[in-house]
């Protein structure tokens, strides 16, 4: 076994087992640490994923359009086409890395804070389970694997809703079972439409089209969109999110957010798009004005929201809509921005997550009526607040910025009245949304200190400081040097890009 | 032709060994009158029945009562299937009856000889190769179910159900009689594999409204056994007035044996072009209705059999890509057989595992209870509740109830490869609805117990060592002491080991699917 394989392997099997050990562990205390470290483990495996060989020079016309740097490939049910076949690229390495580094964060979070529901131990056990199914997703070369990993992460994530969330948070957690199944049972008939017509689920070999019927492109596109649609979200499916972001209970809210939303973008662009371009090139116009929709709904509503965490769900809605934008366009510059984008919403709404919970946690309130003058009792937490609300508007120079700037870019590059069109629509959302996040940071942090935020100490606990360090630093970093993460997904987007036209 | 029979006894073995344990069970009861015997000797006879049924179908097909090329009985890979899973399953549901016997609210010499019977019924069902050794194997099946139902003493529900269930199943053995005889007036055949021929030779039969009649009473009346929408009002009522460990049987043994009939005569006798439509319409209907009324439910036996309602639907779903020609070409018809079969299995797995879970989680000899009864189980008994929460979400087709997913992913393979898309896509949204129920159940059992549940929770949490803990009594003193509501859970190792072995197997299933798929496509 290369260190490529067993890497990839570990980053599976350490969190399985992790999991497996917090759940074993009979003191509370000592799982969440055992959990902490499994996931620090996972991280240093992940970010070690980057090693070996990834030079792209020996391009040539006949060379797949996915090549990963490590793979591995194991039969596992022959009668269902499934093979345990797994790999890292420049596409999927970003998203494997956020998403080690917010589980590892929230199980470190979860040392100094366990939400009320249930025990800690529990919590960080689930959690681990998440990371498998979502790294799993991430990882998987193989249709029916993906599929498989995709459907492992819902029932662990309503467990976490369901158990350590807030006061309506049953109803939301089955809102978002039933939805998000709802999403990923149309992926399962849709992967096997693509199965069945090319007699295998090799991604590598089917990326392209594989000589597949336009026929059975639509249909596959139709059904895969869909199911990646519900999971991003897309207007109009997105209902059930700012429910669950909203009830779930702070860890769970950023891993939602973080790096739940990207297996819906992440599939699109490497299972709907790849598998079948044709029907992609047909669907795009629907899409981008579906992207752009959510855009402008996400940031009106927005600007009519009264409740802080809700808010930061509903600004989901809106970013995400940028990215499934540069999807749509597909074009290089378009997907690498959705690729950033999802880096970096998936960094500043993890951190403006934690610090939403941080503000809920000491001033019991949520509603933006009963907040203001955060800066004047708490200056750090304001301050934090601040520059993570001003990262998320997209500020040049802060993560938010490339994807949503390289979105509109992509959309009027692509030329034609509709993407025009599409391209300012967007902007103005993009203006809408440095308005909402404005009017959120005028009313929570300016003004004169309300009862609810009077009460609150100035300072801040060094568990908080040491899980919001890492996302504060990454906004900049990703912000300043944008080639962290475009570096390594330029040449596989370019590859499939290639293969599109 | 010779008029001397010669008869392979060897591809009979299993059905002797079946019928031999209810003698030894009858003369056991008889002779030393002793309850323990009794069940060991029929223990002793399935077990030998299962591994008969492994040891003859690891062999070639092998026939018998053969008129000159039909032949009435027939063990090949399937009839093993069959005959293995029916004794392991007779195996199961007597382990669960030991604190209802215990309790003694059921004779044990007669409930031990009926399940045996019902077995031997099972068993010779698999290899049934003509009309007649069908329906007689599936009424051996049934008719102990009738006494079994309503054997509970004292107990008028169960008693309502013996009666629903006898009435309602003899007017479906009626009907698939008449439908036999028509068959029999139209062509002279009743051995399947002749039937088959003769509608492939002369087409023009179908055009025959008998046949047509015929055909379509066959398939109804079986429809009946398998609980089929519209022909499944007596299943709620049945199951949830039998006693829990014949509930299990009927849900998961009598179910799969009306399963394999209807798959004999669809696979073997009868025109797909015919079949096809009418199994595309029930399996639809039966899922969606199942799921929908499911959803309603307040008992948890009655959206157990609701559901397994539902799921005779997605057992039946991959037939149905029969009715388009491209679900008819011989790759994708072998591919639908062994999908239903390959359901069948892994649902009857699940569905034992959850109903030794409810009775784990119930006392002795009760019935299913209310939904409420089981509100925060999971908190007194963690490995039974989770146990439990396993197999539903294995029944409704996620992760981590592996088995249920790939079960799902199995029949909607076997559609798209048939062409029907659409019948893919209903099953699909079913599994939606289903999970909204299976959900229900299973938060159910972690939730917040109520007022009077909370009180006995200290009396509870000592039960917290597992599903094999120390036998029965040890619960009962704290039990006394419960307020109404809360009741004492007896502790059985019977029970507790079927629910170990079922959840065991249904993990390793969820694993290595390819082993059940390979049995299924024999």
């Amino acid at each position: 076994m290369s260190l490529g394989e067993f890497l990839l392997v570990a980053v599976l099997a350490v969190p399985a087992l992790g999991a497996v050990a917090v759940a074993a562990t009979p003191r509370d205390r000592a799982a969440r640490v055992v959990g902490t470290v499994a996931a620090a483990v996972t991280l240093l495996a992940a970010a070690l994923l980057a090693l070996g060989d990834r030079t792209w020079s020996g391009y040539t016309p006949s060379a797949p359009a996915v090549r990963p740097w490590h793979r591995i490939d194991l039969p596992w049910v022959p009668g269902l086409e499934l093979r345990f076949h797994l790999g890292v690229d420049g596409i999927s390495w970003p998203l494997v890395v956020l998403t080690a580094l917010l589980t590892l964060l929230c199980c470190g979070y979860t040392l100094w804070r366990v939400p009320e529901g249930g025990s800690g131990r529990a919590l960080v056990a689930l959690l681990l389970v998440v990371e498998v199914g979502i790294l799993g997703t991430f990882l998987a070369l193989d249709l029916v694997l993906f599929f498989v990993f995709f459907e492992i992460v819902l029932l662990p994530m309503y467990a976490v809703i369901a158990g350590w969330g807030g006061a309506d948070r049953r109803r939301a957690a089955r809102k978002f079972a039933l939805y998000t199944l709802l999403g990923s049972v149309l992926l399962l008939v849709g992967v096997y439409v693509v199965v069945a017509a090319a007699g295998t689920a090799d991604i590598v070999a089917l990326t392209g089209g594989a000589g597949l019927s336009r026929g059975t492109q639509l249909a596959a596109f139709t059904l895969l969109a869909l199911a990646f649609a519900v999971k991003s979200p897309l207007w109009p499916l997105h209902s059930w999110l700012p429910d669950a972001h909203t009830q779930a209970p702070t860890v769970g809210s950023v891993i939602l957010a973080g790096v739940l939303l990207k297996m819906g973008t992440y599939g699109l662009i490497r299972v709907a798009v790849g598998v079948a371009p044709e029907g992609a090139r047909w669907a795009a116009p629907v899409l981008g004005a579906l992207a752009v929709a959510a855009i402008l709904v996400g940031a009106l509503v927005c600007l009519a929201q009264d409740e802080l965490k809700r808010l930061i769900a509903y600004s989901s809605v809106g970013h995400m809509g940028f990215v499934l934008l540069g999807v749509a366009t597909l074009t290089s510059t378009g997907i690498q921005a959705a690729l950033i984008g999802n880096v970096a919403h998936g960094v500043i709404t993890g951190l403006l997550f934690f610090l939403a919970g941080a503000v809920k946690d000491r001033a019991h309130t949520g509603s933006l009526a009963e907040l203001s003058g955060l800066r004047e009792t708490a200056p750090r937490l304001a301050g934090l607040l601040g520059f993570a609300a001003v990262a998320s508007l997209g500020l040049p120079g802060l993560a938010g910025f490339w994807g949503e700037a390289f979105a509109v870019v992509a959309a009027v590059q692509a030329g034609g009245a509709l993407w025009t069109t599409l391209g300012v629509l967007a902007a103005v959302g993009g203006a809408l949304t440095a308005a909402y996040f404005l009017r959120l940071l005028r009313r929570v942090t300016h003004g004169r200190p309300s009862p609810a935020v009077g009460r609150l100490a100035p300072g801040l606990a060094r568990a908080e400081l040491v899980a919001w360090a890492p996302l504060v630093l990454l906004a900049l970093a990703v912000g300043l040097a944008p080639t962290l993460v475009l570096g390594v997904a330029e040449a596989p987007v370019d590859a499939l890009v290639e293969v599109l036209r | 032709m010779s008029v001397v029979q010669s008869v392979d006894s060897v591809a009979l073995l299993p059905a002797y060994l079946a019928a031999g344990t209810a003698v030894l069970v009858l003369v056991t009861d008889l002779v030393l009158a002793r309850p323990r015997a009794t069940v060991a000797a029929a223990v002793l006879g399935a077990a030998a029945t299962a591994l008969g049924s492994a040891l003859v179908g690891a062999g070639d097909e092998r026939r018998t009562f053969c008129v000159g090329a039909d032949c009435s009985y027939v063990f090949g890979g399937r009839a093993a299937l069959v005959g293995v899973v029916v004794a392991l399953l007779t195996l199961g549901v007597l382990a669960l009856s030991g604190p209802a016997l215990r309790a003694g609210q059921s004779p044990v010499g007669e409930y031990a000889f009926l399940l045996a019977c019902s077995m031997t019924g099972g068993v010779v069902l698999g290899a049934a190769a003509d009309l007649i050794t069908l329906i007689v194997a599936l009424e051996t099946l049934t008719l102990p179910l009738y006494v079994l139902v309503g054997l509970r003493r004292g107990s008028l529900a169960s008693a309502e159900a013996a009666v629903t269930f006898f009435v309602v199943s003899v007017v479906a053995t009626t009907l698939t009689l008449l439908g036999a005889a028509l068959l029999y007036a139209a062509t002279g055949a009743l051995h399947l594999g002749r039937l088959g021929a003769l509608f492939a030779d002369r087409p023009e039969l179908l055009d025959l409204p008998l046949t047509g009649a015929a055909v379509a009473l066959v398939v109804l009346g079986l429809a009946f056994k398998v609980a089929a929408v519209p022909f499944h009002a007596w299943a709620p009522a049945t199951y949830d007035g039998a006693p829990l460990p014949v509930a299990a049987y009927l849900s998961t043994a009598s179910k799969l044996g009306g399963v394999v009939a209807l798959l004999a005569v669809v696979q073997y006798a009868l025109p797909a072009e015919v079949t096809g439509p009418v199994l595309a319409l029930l399996a639809v209907l039966t899922m969606t209705v199942g799921n929908l009324v499911a959803l309603r439910q307040r008992r948890t036996v009655r959206l157990l059999a609701w559901s397994s309602v539902a799921q005779a639907g997605y057992i039946l779903a991959p037939l149905g890509a029969l009715a388009l020609a491209a679900g008819r070409s011989a790759d994708a018809r072998s591919a639908a057989y062994a999908a239903a079969v390959a359901y069948a299995v892994f649902f009857v797995v699940l569905e034992l595992a959850a109903f030794a879970a409810v009775v784990a989680l119930r006392p002795a000899g009760a019935d299913g209870g209310t939904l409420d009864d089981l509100r925060g189980a999971g908190r007194r008994h963690p490995w039974r509740a989770a146990a439990l929460g396993l197999a539903l979400v294995g029944l409704a087709g996620l992760p981590p109830g592996l088995a249920g997913l790939f079960a799902k992913v199995t029949v909607v393979r076997s559609l798209l490869d048939g062409g029907a898309g659409w019948l893919a896509v209903v099953v699909a949204v079913n599994a939606v609805i289903g999970l909204a129920y299976y959900l229900r159940l299973t938060a159910t059992l972690w939730a917040a117990p109520t007022t009077d549940a909370a009180a006995a929770l200290p009396a509870a949490d000592a039960d917290a060592a597992g599903p094999t803990g120390p036998t029965a009594g040890a619960a009962a003193p704290t039990g006394a002491a419960a307020p109404a509501g809360e009741v004492p859970v007896v502790r059985t190792r019977t029970v507790g080991a079927v629910l170990v072995v079922a959840t065991v197997v249904a993990v390793v299933i969820g694993f290595a699917p390819q082993l059940v798929l390979d049995v299924a496509a024999r």
